[in-house]
């Protein structure tokens, strides 16, 4: 074997065992890394209440309501399986609404009603034009986001 | 490959090519950056914000071609021992720093107005700051060595297991649940209207053009000091 071939072996082991083990790495951060609880991997993780979590869904349509003080909100965020209700106090992101992505810091309260202290709008992959959106909104149905409902 | 192995050759294809490809990709990025600013519409619920993809994007794919080109040439320098490979992965180091650095930069704006928030510990905005890290940790690497013109090997080895954070980069919207969305374009197609589409590639051609620019600017730069220091250790020693 020419010592350029050698090298070339060397190479490959080494760059296979690399890939073997971000693979692996990764694949065991899968629930550690998520940045949020859907409601369905809430549930799964039994979460206890008061813990900071952090929660993540799509705003389910019709579940919005305002209270009369003009700052409480209650809203239920949905994944493909489940759905988790939230209340909040505070200005809503732009961006929120129904139909649209969120991801709330907070807790959950002794009646599972999820406390949060602080939204972020979650936008999805697409990009239509505001003229468009009229017209073409099967541009959001057709998202990859698996938190749609 | 050993066709260009010749630096002196590898010189004559680059000393045109240079001029070449930087003012096709200033002409290119100008016009993109026109384009994307006054003549787009704006967006369905960002409104004029989205108009920064024309700047993050490019930024980010380059930020990590840049290390995937570190990768290349790195296996190169250490299978085959091409004489070009080594210049060529330090070359890419700075602009691609500079790419991963705008593309951080121009996230966190974006992230303001979008999302409510500067910046998030999500796997996507993370690893691609750990990239960034690789970069800085690449470039002082590269440059411990004494030699000017030196191509170690620790920085190549070092180039080879950072590449691992690439393939992360691009899947920690699909592994994990993350702020970010998920990817817009891929092999796939595109979730992006071509009003926004044409000139975000126009802008992704121009940056790549002007980032090959720099790239032979720095390794032309760098043989250009190896010759200096060649010269000089020989009159040292006569």
């Amino acid at each position: 074997m020419k010592p350029k071939h050698q090298r070339l072996l060397l190479a490959i082991i080494a760059v296979a065992a690399l890939v073997g083990a971000g693979l692996i790495a990764a694949s065991a951060l899968r629930e550690e890394a998520s940045y949020f609880y859907t409601p369905t991997t809430l549930v799964a993780a039994n979460v206890e209440p008061g813990k900071a979590i952090r929660l993540g869904g799509m705003v389910q349509k019709g579940s919005i309501v305002r209270g009369g003080d003009g700052v409480s909100i209650t809203f239920t965020v949905r994944d493909q399986r489940r759905s988790q209700k939230v209340a909040y106090r505070g200005i809503t992101p732009d961006l929120f609404g129904e139909g649209s992505g969120v991801v709330a810091d907070g807790r959950l309260g002794p009646d599972r009603v999820f406390v949060a202290d602080s939204l972020l709008a979650k936008h999805d992959e697409n990009y239509v034009p505001r003229e468009l959106a009229d017209i073409d909104m099967s541009a959001a149905a057709k998202t990859k986001d698996t938190l749609v409902p | 490959m050993h066709r260009f192995a010749n630096p002196a050759r590898f010189l004559r294809i680059a000393r045109p090519l240079t001029p070449a490809l930087f003012w096709l990709g200033l002409i290119l990025t100008l016009a993109a950056c026109i384009w994307g600013l006054f003549f787009t519409p704006t967006e369905r619920l960002m409104g004029d914000t989205v108009k920064i993809i024309f700047v993050h994007v490019p930024a980010a794919w380059l930020g990590m071609g840049g290390w995937t080109g570190i990768a290349i040439a790195s296996i190169v320098q250490l299978v085959w021992r091409h004489p070009l490979a080594g210049v060529s992965a330090r070359a890419i180091a700075v602009p691609g720093a500079t790419f991963a650095a705008i593309c951080l930069i121009t996230g966190s704006i974006w992230g303001r107005p979008t999302w409510g928030t500067w910046w998030v510990w999500d796997g996507r905005l993370t690893s691609m700051l750990v990239l960034f890290f690789l970069y800085l940790g690449y470039i002082a690497l590269s440059n411990a060595s004494s030699n000017k013109g030196d191509t170690s090997r620790v920085a190549a080895v070092f180039g080879i297991i950072g590449a691992i954070n690439i393939p992360i980069i691009n899947r920690s919207v699909i592994w994990w649940e993350s702020q970010h969305q998920k990817a817009s374009i891929t092999l796939g197609g595109s979730s992006i209207d071509s009003a926004y589409l044409v000139p975000l590639f126009v802008a992704v051609a121009g940056f790549s053009l002007l980032f090959g620019a720099l790239v032979l600017m720095r390794m032309r730069a760098a043989l250009a000091e190896m010759r200096i220091e060649a010269r000089m250790r020989r009159m040292a020693e006569s």
